[in-house]
């Protein structure tokens, strides 16, 4: 009974790993940067329901402004900060998408104060006690992985079905040749930080239910732990970002269960590096194909 | 040609920087005031100790200056950030020796603590921290603490349950990352056994890996524990807590002084705090009139209701006070003379403050007892 | 033509030594005037390895052309290895310096060797792959690091997770104490090795650049199929420079442990944080720029401590500074501005073009 109990642990953990890191990997296979501010953007999100709840009380109210305010923060930090650089190498916006992090994290500490608040769960619903009290499931568990497998679906047939998803596709490919097919190849880099922020308000919401102390730091190890989910996935696939997270968050659990929770980052990241190093595209990546 | 250009950028930034450095060099203190340094991260990820921290002390300044100041002069406090880094901590410091600090009110934090001791010991400078926990943190005679050391607090929680006979049975779930924690959680486990107390389950997280805490309390709860200690803050406890009320946990929970504050951080739920049983030596439920006062002038200037860390903050500048008044030190005399008469001071003096009456000194180390209280709805009751 | 270009390489090698070197004077003339501050001095060390990691990511970043995040757990390795030493040793050697000495060999043998271990895996891998696997190798350390308790007593060295576990006899001594890190370390770092540490380091990677190795190397970085068509033992180049850059983190770390008396692994100081710092220096300073390196590292050093005037805003300001510096020296537009009214053109001549 305690390993299906870690198992869940293991799972709902990982969902929000895997919302991360689908916004991650959105950005990343469309406009080839890591975009380091994402896991910023989910802690903006995160304050910005739990100031909207405290004023109205209204959870649905929270979810929606901070879809809002995350997608047009995501558009103008593009607009600002990375837009600018498209030219320049990919380090030179890593470096400035870092620099955006340390800003929105020292802006939301003189906005909102270093002191934690205490995020009340969007999820109204009782947990769930099974086999007599000896296994327990959370609803925010249930409704995380819910909606982590309706995002993956809703992304996957955007991208195949829709006529910007296809232009996203091809701006992916090759952003010259896709400008001369007469795509707006700024537009579309805009629209997918528009989507990959709004991803990140909902995994904010989401992260805060499950766990619910909110400073301005909240965002950034989530966000580190999404990305390096990412990668374990192959970066770029939709699916392998959410199987990464999936498979992250369960050997985090199983690893701090079984093994050692001292270690458990350790081990997590020990289990990355093998995969890579037997898969160096991760699980779902592309093969990369050298030129001559 | 863009390589040159970049260097030739930074090339005049550099001697930019030098320059506003040297001016800072001039800036000695004038003699007709106290200066007061303060150290703590006032950013970062324990932001929340250095500004409560910051916002105490400025209290007690303000209060001291508004009744005429310290033997009649007047006391300037600079708090300089450190990040909880020990070589930020270092840099801190001596930006406030550019600003002839007198006294040294810090570090908030324990590992930047331990590197800032050895510089204010070659300069002689006092220096008094507020929170700063570790044994080593007073290894030299010029530096006093107005907290427990960790082990002792440790100790004192491990002793507290078997004589009060709360469970036999215990889980202990701690921050492996935090020299605070993991203190304690030596001290508690090394008493555990000569009280009887059986540790049926010892388990940790990391600074990086503390959103979730299920496997922990899965963990706790499937080894029949009566009772899990945490000698952890309240920001992650906030988690924690509510994560084992999901869990359908109900054992007794047990912090230390680091929990306080658990029922201010805003939005908690406090009924999930209920029955939590903590050992802490400042309540702001207190009845006792200096301590409502602090608390509603930390109100009105902060708007939040001060932990642990500000309280300890505020009798901080109030122990400096008393010890320079007792000393008859005036800004004119050098830092070393301050620090020197201050120590001579410290031989015979108590003081009463909000975290605790009749403190005194041993080796740097405070003599106080601490309060058990338990959480009863929503509010701290003191228990025997 | 090749006699030429060497002049010329040894000319710029020159002067970026000859800046290091006057720096150096410059300061230690100043020290006695008092002019100044304490801060100012009490960062100088900070300087050097800030400089010497720098320097040597550049060789990952700049020269092999990968992107390494861990660079600060090579860091990490080099402090432990031989703050641990200069600790258990205290009995035994009484001089503090030469023990430092003798940390500073074993902490750049460590890291370098961690270097080489790591390295082997690491660099089958390419881009984005190889970076994050650096950042998971950072992390490991940083993790292992801060569970381990290590004492030494007559057996020998004793390693656990518990305090207890280790079996120390009595007399033993308990140096590594996990999460509270070494304490007491001895503080014999100063400006002066400090800055013999950078002549070093700068001496190492300007040399190996323009080495046969150092040829090698960047013939991978622009084409690795070319290079290994003409006989290049790629892995071998590869590992040699990454084992070199590791190696010389380690003695950063060395002078950082020996700088500080506490040392604890927190990832602000040698997880990802910090090596994506050091890549920011890296990065800002021009990739490949050895020089460039370094002035960033001492600008973004100093930056922050002289911004404490604005109290709260203040690393509000460094990041805005940060982002505009990286717009500024990389977009197109704003570097063809630069490059027109450079303070360069005011005392030369227009130089013609090519």
């Amino acid at each position: 009974m305690d390993f299906i109990s870690y198992l869940i642990n293991g799972v709902s953990l990982g969902s929000i790993y895997a919302i991360i890191a689908l916004g991650y990997t959105m950005v990343y296979g469309i406009a080839k940067m890591l975009n380091f501010a994402h896991g910023d953007v989910i802690m903006i999100g995160g304050y910005i329901c739990f100031t909207a709840m405290s004023a109205s009380g209204n959870p649905w109210l929270g979810i929606i402004l901070a879809v809002i305010v995350c997608t047009v923060l995501g558009v103008a930090i593009e607009k600002v900060a990375y837009k600018p650089l498209r030219q320049a190498t990919s380090l030179a916006v890593l470096i400035t998408a870092i620099g955006m992090s340390y800003f929105l994290q020292n802006l939301a500490l003189i906005i909102f104060g270093s002191s934690p608040k205490a995020f009340k769960s969007v999820v109204p619903f009782e947990p769930l006690v099974l086999a007599d009290g000896a296994l327990t499931i959370k609803a925010e568990s249930i409704v995380t992985v819910i909606c982590c497998v309706v995002i993956m679906i809703v992304l996957v047939n955007f991208m195949k079905k829709s006529k910007t998803g296809a232009a996203m596709l091809a701006v992916s490919e090759d952003k010259g040749a896709a400008q001369l097919m007469g795509i707006n190849v700024n537009r579309t880099i805009a629209i997918t930080f528009a989507i990959g922020s709004a991803l990140a308000a909902i995994a904010g919401v989401l992260l805060c239910s499950y766990s619910p102390t909110l400073t301005p730091y909240t965002g950034s190890m989530p966000g580190i732990k999404a990305f390096t989910a990412a990668v374990f996935g192959g970066i770029g696939s939709i699916p392998g970002a959410f199987i990464g997270g999936m498979l992250l968050g369960i050997i985090e659990g199983f690893a701090k269960a079984y093994i050692s929770s001292e270690l458990a980052d350790a081990i997590v990241f020990g289990v990355l590096v093998i995969v890579l190093i037997v898969k160096p595209t991760g699980i779902l990546g592309r093969p990369i194909h050298e030129k001559v | 040609m863009k390589k040159r250009l970049v260097s030739l950028f930074l090339a005049g930034a550099v001697a930019a920087s030098l320059l506003a450095g040297c001016g800072g060099g001039s800036n000695t203190s004038g003699g007709d005031k106290f200066v007061i340094g303060g150290i703590g991260p006032a950013t970062g990820a324990a932001s929340v100790y250095g500004n409560a921290v910051k916002n105490g002390a400025q209290i007690a300044v303000d209060e001291i200056n508004a009744n005429g100041g310290i033997n009649g002069y007047q006391i300037e406090f600079s708090f300089q950030d450190d990040e909880h880094d020990p070589e930020k901590a270092v840099n801190a410091y001596n930006t406030l020796k550019d600003k002839g600090m007198h006294v040294l009110m810090g570090t908030v934090t324990t590992q930047p603590c331990l590197s800032v001791i050895d510089y204010t010991n070659e300069d002689g400078i006092f220096q008094i921290t507020p929170s700063a926990s570790a044994v080593d943190v007073v290894k030299y005679n010029n530096c006093i603490q107005v907290c427990f050391q960790d082990p002792t607090q440790g100790t004192k929680a491990a002793k507290y349950i078997s004589e009060n006979q709360l469970a036999t049975k215990i889980a202990i779930i701690y921050d492996v990352s935090d020299a605070y924690s993991a203190g304690i959680h030596d001290g508690f486990i090394a008493e555990a056994e000569k009280a009887g107390l059986q540790i049926v389950s010892d388990e940790s997280f990391t600074a990086d890996n503390k959103s979730d805490f299920s496997v922990q309390l899965q963990k706790a709860k499937a080894s029949g524990a009566e009772l899990i200690f945490l000698p952890i803050y309240a920001t992650e406890a906030a988690t924690l807590l509510k994560q084992a009320n999901d869990a359908g946990i109900n054992a007794t929970f047990f912090g230390c002084d680091g929990l306080d504050g658990i029922l201010t951080v805003e939005g908690f739920d406090a009924a999930l705090a209920e029955n939590v049983i903590l050992l802490t030596p400042f309540a702001a439920e207190s009845e006792d009139p200096t301590t409502q006062a602090f608390v509603s002038a930390y109100q009105d200037k902060v708007g939040e209701i001060p932990n642990q860390f500000a309280a300890d903050a505020y009798d901080a500048i109030y122990i400096i006070k008393g010890l320079l008044e007792k000393a008859a030190c005036t800004p004119d005399m050098s830092a070393e003379e301050i620090g020197s008469a201050m120590l001579e001071a410290l031989n015979g003096f108590t003081y009463d403050g909000i975290t605790g009456a009749a403190m005194t000194w041993e080796n740097g180390a405070v003599n106080k007892t601490p309060t058990a209280v338990v959480v009863k709805e929503g509010k701290y009751v003191e228990l025997d | 033509m090749k006699k030429l270009l060497s002049s010329k390489l040894s000319k710029n090698y020159m002067i970026t030594f000859g800046i290091v070197i006057v720096g150096f004077i410059v300061i230690q003339l100043l020290i006695p005037t008092g002019l100044l501050s304490s801060t100012f001095q009490g960062l100088l060390v900070n300087l050097c390895y800030y400089v010497i990691l720098a320097v040597s990511l550049n060789l990952t970043v700049g020269i092999l052309g990968e992107l390494s995040l861990g660079h600060a757990g090579f860091m990490c390795i080099g402090a432990f290895t031989s703050a641990f030493f200069t600790n258990a040793m205290a009995d035994s050697i009484e001089s503090d310096f030469v023990r430092f000495l003798i940390g500073l060999v074993i902490g750049t043998v460590a890291a370098g060797v961690f270097g080489i271990l790591i390295g082997i895996p690491v660099l089958r891998l390419s881009g984005d792959y190889l970076a994050i696997v650096t950042l998971a190798f950072g992390q490991i350390i940083v993790n292992i690091f801060t569970v381990l308790y290590v004492g030494v007593d007559s057996h020998g060295i004793h390693i656990a997770l518990t305090s207890e576990g280790l079996g120390l006899e009595e007399g033993g001594k308990l140096i590594l104490k996990g999460a509270q890190g070494i304490t007491g370390t001895p503080r014999v770092a100063t400006f002066v090795i400090g800055i013999i540490l950078v002549l070093l380091t700068l001496f190492i990677v300007l040399n190996f650049i323009n080495s046969r190795a150092g040829r090698a190397v960047m013939a991978i970085r622009d084409n690795k199929i070319a290079a290994e068509s003409v006989g290049i033992n790629v892995s071998k180049y590869k590992i040699l420079a990454f084992s070199i850059s590791a190696a010389l983190a380690g003695m950063a770390g060395v002078l950082y442990a020996h700088n500080i008396s506490s040392l604890t692994a927190t990832t602000a100081k040698f997880g990802y944080t910090q090596s994506i710092m050091i890549l920011v220096f890296v990065v800002l300073g021009g990739i490949g720029s050895i020089r460039g390196s370094m002035i960033a590292a001492i600008i973004l050093t100093l930056l922050p401590e002289y911004l404490r005037f604005l109290q709260d805003y203040r690393m509000l300001i460094y990041a805005i500074v940060l982002i505009v510096m990286m717009i500024a020296t990389w977009n197109p537009t704003c570097k063809a501005f630069l490059a027109k009214h450079s303070p360069k053109n005011w005392f030369k001549k227009k130089k013609e073009v090519k």
